[in-house]
């Protein structure tokens, strides 16, 4: 045991140093610590002072956290960025036009299985690591800054040419491991590698706003009447508030009938492990934790399960997203022909990311979107979405406050869609929906980009799907 | 059908304009309490231009006006009648002078607007010992009360009792409020229950007043309606029941059968008049 | 009518919008919306539709939209000018 203490760097600057980091390599960070990660920023401070320069970052995802990065991309330090999602702090900047180079989008799937291929390639990846032991095991699950799973970062330790594991919290030896030391190059022992409540950052409460439970009441019954409701029954939501939100009628529905689902899949939320304590779901399948409850309860409930990136979504193996019967998702944007925009804003700003959105909804045989028919007088649904995000044949059913519409465009769901009206749901046509929210709104005008690309999405299966553009004025 | 009626603040544009979607059969526009004395022109010009630019049509649309002793309800009537309300609810009603007062305000507006006389109907909402007390009188006051209304907070408040959950300082009002809008042959509806997160709360009210003989209740949130909608519809049993006695009675007149039976049970009139009110709902809730 | 003081309407939540009105010898109206790419011109339309109903012929609008329909921006201005009138509040 004790040669492997070796391992340990007294600083990130000489972990740099020892991974033989130069200028134009790839670096790679996982986003379990979200908004509440410190690591990125310390690991970047670092090259800077290393005088290292074009430096290309992939993370699973940038959130609001990570605004020094754009200094860096200012100075040089950092000419490329990679990620799932980016949230829109540092989404402005890029559509804004900081970076040369457009920012390549990928999905929570597509991101370890490009890996895998090596179509994507990290030279060191610095893996913020809550706990650590003396045989550079790595876990998420216990420590000071415990973030429940690290499943986003297997991928990096597996495939990147050099692994430094960054830990807060430096143990004798675990048993539950996240990441196996055998991946780990270097560790280096810090004070803080982030504040465990910024994992709480995303929307994780179920929404008190009457439109959004009346959507989420509506998309449950879209569930029940398809007839995946039973037995053995899979699940996923987003985040967002009416997704969650749809959980809730989804859990009564379940108690009321009795019904024992299989598992929970995705981001967990403390409401899906109350459903597992409930018994209504015999597992979940954790890729990341959204609240310290979901955090908690991986760390003390064994079919509470962690799981990577890759058995999560990814495309070379048999996922568990193929295993779905029903996934909820969100939408800022929906076009005629049921694609999905979830990258940018009306004006053409980066403002998230597929994450898993267009994985899921490939895997699940229900994909429903919840989103309503218009935002502060922006109509949802479109002629073209100003990015697509996930592509329309892989979506099944949008539900909005104001009527549901069944994807028939690809020649499915004509008996989904015949059941739902059997149960009296409003289904209506896409067209339908797009015609009453501009009833509402007037009919906006077209959104004027400039013609430099800034960012690129890159399909689960490797293809680029679309282009970002800048915005104009810039 | 009204089943439920739900309130929605008259100066909140992003609630008015999704509250048809929110599962009430009514909803109920409110100039008076949810609005403050400083906004009370804001919430009435909102309120008519959004009855100017949608129709609302799936659920009927009531307006609470200002009551008759402030400065405010004629002006609100001024604005808001012309652009045909279903109903208009004035508050704190306390006789049928009151109710005859807004009557003929209503009245010349619609005849200057060029509309049908009286389409324009009532909901006097009763909030006072005064009220209770003329409650017949009240509901028999004018063609155009269509239904009655009572409001426990304000009551309570009159009757120096304190509001509880299970209402036993309301129950003779209740009762009294029934009875006054049957033999005056209009609806009477429950008032609110108030605690937001309490569900099994709301489902019992909701069942309490079904019970009493109200024909709906009031919500002062989204939440409860789903609970008064189930409460105030027929059960599947009940569809099934009311289908059989009409087919029993079709069958009958077919065969020139004077007396009907089924299950061995007669069926006379108000039988026959029961089951019609259940299909009528069973139409008005899952269509033709 | 005529602005012969300054008045508000309206609040900066989402879906509404706040309107200033105040006096002066020309007419102006200022525009700030978060969907002003969208809608702008349609927005400046209600506005002159309610100005004109209303017979306001000088005058500094100032719109602050947070995305609401042109029948709420309308009925906010119609309340802000009605309270800086002579005949308002």
């Amino acid at each position: 045991m004790e040669f492997q203490m070796n391992k340990v760097v007294d600083s990130i600057q000489q972990a740099i140093k020892a991974s033989g980091l130069k200028d134009g390599m790839t670096i790679s960070f996982h986003h379990h610590m979200r908004n509440g990660d410190y690591v990125m920023n310390m690991v970047l401070d670092a090259i800077a002072q290393a005088g290292i320069k074009d430096i290309t970052v992939n993370a699973s995802s940038f959130f609001d956290v990570h605004a020094p990065i754009l200094d860096h991309i200012r100075n040089g330090v950092v000419t490329g960025l990679e990620c799932n999602y980016m949230s829109s702090l540092i989404g402005k900047a890029v559509s804004e036009g900081i970076l040369e180079k457009p920012v390549v989008f990928r999905s929570h799937g597509g991101r370890p299985s490009d890996m895998e291929k090596g179509t994507s390639h990290i030279d060191v990846a610095f893996v913020a690591a809550p706990t650590c032991d003396w045989s550079s095991n790595c876990t998420g699950r216990i420590g000071k800054s415990a973030c429940g799973p690290m499943g986003y970062a297997v991928s990096d330790a597996m495939y990147a040419d050099k692994v430094v594991a960054i830990t807060d919290n430096l143990v004798e030896k675990l048993d539950d491991i996240s990441i196996d030391g055998k991946y780990i190059d270097f560790i280096v022992n810090v004070d803080q590698i982030g504040d465990p409540k910024g994992i709480v950052s995303g929307t994780t409460q179920i929404t008190r706003d009457p439109v959004g439970l009346r959507m989420a009441e509506n998309a449950a019954k879209v569930i029940k009447a398809s007839g995946l409701l039973k037995d053995g029954f899979s699940f996923q939501t987003g985040a967002g508030g009416a997704t969650l939100a749809a959980s809730k009628f989804v859990r009564e529905m379940m108690i009321k009938e009795g019904i024992q689902g299989s598992f929970c899949l995705g981001g967990i939320t403390s409401y899906m492990v109350q459903m597992l304590h409930e018994g209504l779901f015999k597992e979940l399948l954790d890729v990341q934790c959204f609240d310290l409850d979901a955090v908690r309860s991986l760390s003390e409930d064994s079919n509470h399960k962690e799981i990577t990136a890759s058995e999560y979504a990814g495309v070379c193996c048999d996922s568990a997203v193929n295993h779905l019967d029903a996934a909820l998702l969100g939408a800022t944007q929906v076009d005629l022909d049921f694609n999905v925009n979830v990258h940018t804003d009306s004006n053409g700003y980066i403002i998230g990311g597929s994450g898993g959105h267009s994985d899921v909804a490939a895997g699940s045989k229900l994909c429903i979107i919840i989103a309503p028919l218009t935002r502060a007088r922006l109509p949802l649904v479109v002629d073209r979405v100003v990015t697509i995000s996930t592509p329309g044949n892989t979506i099944d059913v949008l539900v909005t406050q104001r009527g549901i519409a069944v994807n028939t465009k690809y020649g499915k769901n004509k008996e989904l869609k015949q059941r739902l009206i059997d149960a009296h749901l409003p289904i209506m046509e896409i067209e339908d929906l797009k015609r009453i929210a501009e009833q509402y709104s007037g009919v906006p005008s077209p959104l004027e980009t400039s013609d430099r690309v800034v960012g690129n999405v890159i399909y689960r299966d490797g293809t680029q799907i679309d282009t970002i553009k800048m915005v104009l004025g810039n | 059908m009204r089943r439920s009626m739900l309130f929605i603040p008259g100066n909140s544009p992003s609630l008015l304009m999704n509250a048809d979607v929110l599962g009430a059969d009514s909803i109920i526009f409110d100039l008076e309490d949810a609005v403050s004395p400083a906004e009370k022109d804001s919430a009435r010009i909102l309120v008519r231009n959004l009855l100017r630019r949608f129709d609302y049509d799936s659920c009927e649309v009531i307006v609470r006006i200002n009551s008759v002793d402030t400065e405010f309800w004629t002006k609100d009537l001024d604005e808001i009648i012309p652009f045909h309300p279903d109903m208009i609810m004035p508050p704190k009603t306390n006789s049928e002078d009151d109710v005859r007062l807004v009557s003929q305000y209503i009245g010349t507006l619609e005849e200057k607007c060029g509309m049908k006389k009286n389409s324009v109907k009532l909901i006097p909402l009763i909030e006072t010992a005064m009220g209770v007390e003329n409650a017949y009188r009240i509901a028999s006051a004018d063609e155009r009360v269509a239904a009655i209304f009572l409001g426990a907070e304000d009551l309570s408040a009159d009757l120096r009792c304190k509001r509880t959950k299970e209402g036993t300082e309301i129950l003779y009002s209740r009762q009294r409020l029934v009875v006054a809008a049957r033999a005056a042959c209009v609806d009477v509806y429950d008032t609110p229950f108030t605690d937001v997160n309490d569900d099994e709360g709301i489902r019992k009210d909701a069942s309490f007043a079904k019970a009493l003989g109200f024909t709906g209740k009031a919500s002062i949130s989204p939440r409860h309606i789903d609970a008064i909608n189930e409460a105030f519809s027929p059960t599947q049993a009940d569809i099934k029941y009311a289908h059989e006695v009409m087919n029993a009675i079709e069958q009958a007149a077919l065969e020139g059968k004077g007396v009907v039976a089924l299950r061995g049970k007669m069926i006379d009139a108000p039988v026959v008049a029961r089951a019609r009110q259940v299909i009528e709902m069973e139409k008005a809730i899952y269509g033709a | 009518m005529e602005i012969i003081r300054k008045a508000w309407a309206g609040t900066g939540e989402s879906s509404d919008a706040y309107v200033l009105v105040s006096p002066a010898n020309t007419l102006e109206i200022e525009i700030s919306s978060v969907v002003y790419n969208q809608y702008a011109k349609a927005i400046d339309k209600a506005v002159r539709e309610t100005l004109a109903d209303l017979g306001v012929e000088k005058g500094t609008i100032t719109i602050n939209d947070k995305g609401a329909l042109d029948c709420v921006i309308q009925a906010r201005v119609e309340t802000a000018i009605k309270r800086a009138s002579e005949a308002g509040v």
